[in-house]
């Protein structure tokens, strides 16, 4: 069966820049995958190519059989994608922005309130359906981040970085969250903190300037090690040129 | 086209709910209020003095078309040129700024859908806010007998170049995230076109005659007389269109940077 992302040979070039250098990597229907690496490593550069936000110089993604490039809608149809930054319309209130989204993601008309209530409840946002999401808590932001990449019911969910900012209890929440859409979605989630992998994804793959210096589950990669110096040793390697 | 709605819907509901909505409501109707109060007012006292004078003559010459609603279709153009880069800017700006951008370029809708929805939504609230002004000539037409025809091809004007000005400013508002920015290069644009030919009464040929054909205003002019001119009609069209056409390169492009 074909994988459920499929990355070959994946460049990414910004004038002399190489931010994305040949990544090839595939995730199975189900998997949770952590994308790991330190900042500046090319993990937003990466899930944006995913997404089709930014253009790929060349290599191929393949999502749920479709190519990035030549059926972007195919593509964006059936991906959830919540950035660094939640696009979130701070003047909407939380039920109006999810119903917006709702409509642009393609969700047919009559199942749009069931779905919006339904993203509502997984991320325990339902009793902030009428406020306004200007006036949320960043917590609470980022949860409606998340329920906005669920709405459509994706079969892969991409998130960039999807507790950065929160405290330690929101950051529970959000990582039992993603546990909890484990199997229905395929999830790659990038992070830079190494316990977040270790919780809740059953795959790492540790990226560094731009290459891929590792990609096992967490269990073989930390074999008799701690995560961190696994890590630490990966990505102190000077690149080889 | 559903994409085009939501976006429009989206926008628009945006637009009505952010202060700078009304504020431009208010300047652009407050300002026109106030100036076709003044041109009524002259106009009254014209027509007084010629009666205390029995300048039957003179009297027969007052005209409400030419004396007060052409004047005010045009003075509507200078202060639409500086209400309409305010309504424009944040089209694409703030989306960029917000990082709202990334929603809408991850969603499967098209870039000319992107383009559609915003200015739909713009002209919508332009139609409204020139839509109101309509109470000038209704006035006049209760308390006096002005012509028709002049009143609605001017107006069809003004529509056409306000759009044509929405066009520049969803087009400045692409370039940038900075609101301010956008909003004043779709300023200077506008005022460019609204002169280009300011200085071609002093030439002749080809370049006048293309300088005069660029202008704005130069074709808003026949309208205001009532003459409905095919080559306004399309030049104002052709000018919306190369409009979105730019702006959806520009947002096309921006991928690429």
């Amino acid at each position: 069966m074909e994988p459920m992302i499929q990355v070959d040979h994946l460049v990414k070039r910004y004038g002399e820049v190489e931010a994305v250098r040949d990544i090839s990597f595939a995730v199975q229907k189900g998997e949770i995958v952590g994308f790991l690496g330190p900042n500046g490593a090319g993990k937003s550069t990466t899930m944006r190519m995913l997404t089709g936000y930014l253009p790929l110089t060349s290599g191929s993604v393949r999502i749920a059989g479709h190519d990035v490039q030549r059926e972007p809608r195919e593509v964006k149809k059936r991906i959830g994608y919540m950035p660094e930054v939640p696009p979130l319309y701070l003047d909407m209130t939380v039920g109006s922005f999810l119903l917006f989204v709702a409509r642009i993601k393609g969700v047919p008309a009559r199942e749009r309130r069931a779905r919006v209530e339904q993203v509502m409840h997984q991320c325990s946002i339902a009793d902030m359906e009428k406020r306004s999401i200007g006036k949320l808590s960043k917590g609470y932001r980022q949860r409606v981040g998340l329920a906005q990449a669920l709405i459509n019911d994706p079969d892969v969910l991409i998130l960039d970085e999807p507790t950065a900012g929160l405290d330690p209890q929101q950051i529970i929440e959000i990582r039992n969250l993603v546990k909890s859409l484990a199997g229905n979605h395929t999830i790659i989630l990038s992070t830079h903190i190494l316990p977040e992998v270790a919780m809740t994804c059953d795959r790492a793959v540790i990226i560094n300037r731009g290459r891929i210096v590792a990609d096992e589950t967490i269990a073989a990669l930390a074999a008799g090690r701690s995560l961190e110096e696994v890590f630490i040793q990966l990505t102190m390697q000077p690149a080889a040129a | 086209m559903r994409n085009v709605y939501f976006i429009a819907a989206r926008e628009l509901r945006s637009i009505f709910t952010s202060p700078i909505g009304y504020i431009v409501l208010t300047f652009f109707l407050l300002l026109n209020g106030w100036i076709f109060f003044g041109l009524l007012n002259r106009f009254n006292f014209m027509s007084f003095l010629y009666m205390q004078m029995q300048n039957q003559q003179a009297l027969m010459q007052m005209n409400l078309n030419q004396m007060v609603l052409a004047p005010i279709l045009q003075n509507m153009t200078v202060i639409l040129v500086l209400t309409v880069p305010l309504i424009t800017m944040r089209l694409f700006a703030e989306e960029r700024k917000m990082r709202t951008d990334e929603l809408l370029m991850t969603s499967p809708v098209g870039i000319g859908e992107i383009v559609l929805g915003k200015f739909a939504a713009a002209f919508v609230f332009l139609a409204v806010m020139i839509g109101l002004t309509v109470l000038y000539p209704g006035l006049l037409f209760h308390y006096g007998n002005p012509e028709l025809g002049p009143v609605v091809s001017g107006y069809l004007g003004l529509l056409l170049l306000a759009t044509c000005f929405i066009a520049v400013g969803l087009f400045t508002s692409s370039l940038t995230e900075n609101q301010i920015v956008a909003a004043v290069s779709c300023f200077v644009v506008l005022l460019m076109f609204y002169l280009i030919n300011i200085n071609s009464i002093s030439m002749s040929g080809a370049s006048k005659d293309v300088l005069d054909y660029l202008s704005l205003i130069g074709h808003y002019e026949d309208f205001v007389k009532g003459v409905i001119d095919t080559k306004g009609l399309v030049y104002y069209v052709s000018f919306i269109g190369a409009g979105l056409v730019l702006t959806g390169v520009s947002l096309e492009s921006r991928k690429w940077r």
